[in-house]
């Protein structure tokens, strides 16, 4: 797959904005620069409170963890990898491990890390078609019928009851086995 | 390492552990066979990137006047360290989420008799599922412990069979409560597996039982 290949129909302006992303995360990493992270805040941390509360979070609490996970991003700019997830991604996964932590007060057993030896610089390419991928996912989410995407979005809000789970091993798998399905598999091919 | 395995996790796994919804003991089947499978681990990259879509679509709720200062004082108060990679497993059976839970590698396991030859230890999690380790000797079935709901049982150590297939190191079996199934170690290596349930076990009230289904093995 040709990694800096726009794919047909692709926002142009979308994924350039997921360059600024990676670009601001990298002079938090390096430079500990304050308006780079003031830019990552404003476009995040409000997304990051909304998915808290929809996932049941009271405001308060959601605020607070909001914070934190902020803070931790800041901590952990030095492990982002673009070539291997969009910043979408990686603060989702930040702020789900967060909530777990300080929201439902579980524990996180977490997949051990890959040896992967001394850390490359890594690839453009591989980063700017990631981001790209992932802005295509992002599109066919929002593409789907409605109904059809918000089951899926109540998966990732831990919305869906046991029955509704059980009954569908489920209506949100089945509508991610169309475009999304295409959307991821192209992902994978990247982050391969 | 990851060519042998046969049996992977199902999307709805995957999906689960993504959003964080799993109970605590699924979450470490899933993190302990995502430790052992690169397949398994780039889809549960895919679920996560379409988490991050999800959340960029969740819309945006106002934040609290001076968040962004508060954030950054918080930062202030931090340690300057930057965390550092857990190193890789360089020895032993369980991947490192497994190890945290029982305190080290297979040596550590302290184990306890359940009949039949069979031992296990049940580690602690949040309640919501019950998870433990089998060590069941080679050539002998898995007592039938009467689970309802969803099992999950990821093979450490040896290999089963059942009347579904074998499952080797790696290899991981999810089984509804509508699957009468009796898992048989193979002869040669004692068989040590990673169980989950989402309901409690019954082990006790089933020893007599499990006591008669060995007499003929």
């Amino acid at each position: 797959m040709n990694g800096t290949r726009i794919g047909a129909g692709m926002n142009e302006e979308a994924v350039s904005k997921r360059a600024e992303w990676v670009a601001e995360i990298a002079a938090i990493r390096d430079h500990a620069d304050q308006a780079a992270f003031a830019a990552v805040f404003r476009h995040f941390a409000p997304r990051v409170k909304a998915f808290l509360m929809k996932s049941g979070a009271s405001p308060d609490m959601a605020e607070e963890c909001t914070q934190d996970v902020m803070a931790t991003l800041w901590r952990k700019a030095g492990l982002f990898d673009p070539a291997k997830a969009s910043v979408s991604t990686w603060i989702f996964t930040i702020a789900r491990n967060r909530q777990i932590d300080m929201i439902r007060k579980q524990r996180r057993p977490e997949p051990e890390e890959l040896d992967w030896g001394p850390e490359p610089e890594p690839d453009q390419d591989d980063a700017i078609a990631l981001q790209q991928e992932t802005e295509q996912l992002g599109a066919a989410l929002q593409a789907l019928p409605e109904k059809q995407r918000i089951l899926i979005e109540r998966a990732y809000f831990g919305d869906l009851s046991h029955s509704e789970i059980a009954e569908e091993t489920g209506l949100p798998l089945g509508t991610i086995k169309s475009r999304i399905r295409l959307a991821l598999e192209r992902l994978r091919h990247q982050m391969r | 390492m990851t060519t042998q395995i046969k049996h992977h996790l199902t999307d709805a796994l995957l999906m689960g552990y993504a959003a964080g919804t799993l109970p605590e003991g699924f979450s470490l089947v899933v993190a302990t066979h995502v430790s052992l499978c690169d397949d398994c681990r780039a889809r549960l990259a895919e679920y996560e990137a379409l988490g991050g879509e999800v959340m960029m679509d969740a819309g945006e709720a106002e934040l609290t006047d001076g968040s962004l200062e508060a954030t950054l004082a918080l930062i202030a108060g931090m340690p300057a360290a930057a965390p550092v990679r857990k190193a890789a497993r360089t020895a032993g059976i369980f991947p490192a989420p497994l190890r945290d839970y029982v305190g080290g590698d297979k040596d550590a396991v302290r184990w306890r008799r359940v009949g039949g030859g069979v031992r296990q230890m049940v580690l602690k999690t949040d309640g919501a599922s019950t998870v433990r380790l089998l060590h069941i000797p080679a050539g002998v079935a898995v007592p039938d412990h009467g689970h309802s709901g969803t099992e999950l049982t990821l093979v450490l150590q040896g290999a089963f069979r059942d009347e579904t297939a074998r499952f080797g190191v790696g290899d991981i079996e999810v089984a509804n409560d509508d699957l009468e199934h009796t898992p048989v170690a193979e002869p040669g290596e004692d068989c040590i597996c990673l169980a989950a349930t989402d309901a409690p076990l019954r082990f006790n009230g089933l020893l007599p039982r499990i006591a008669q289904r060995f007499v003929g093995i």
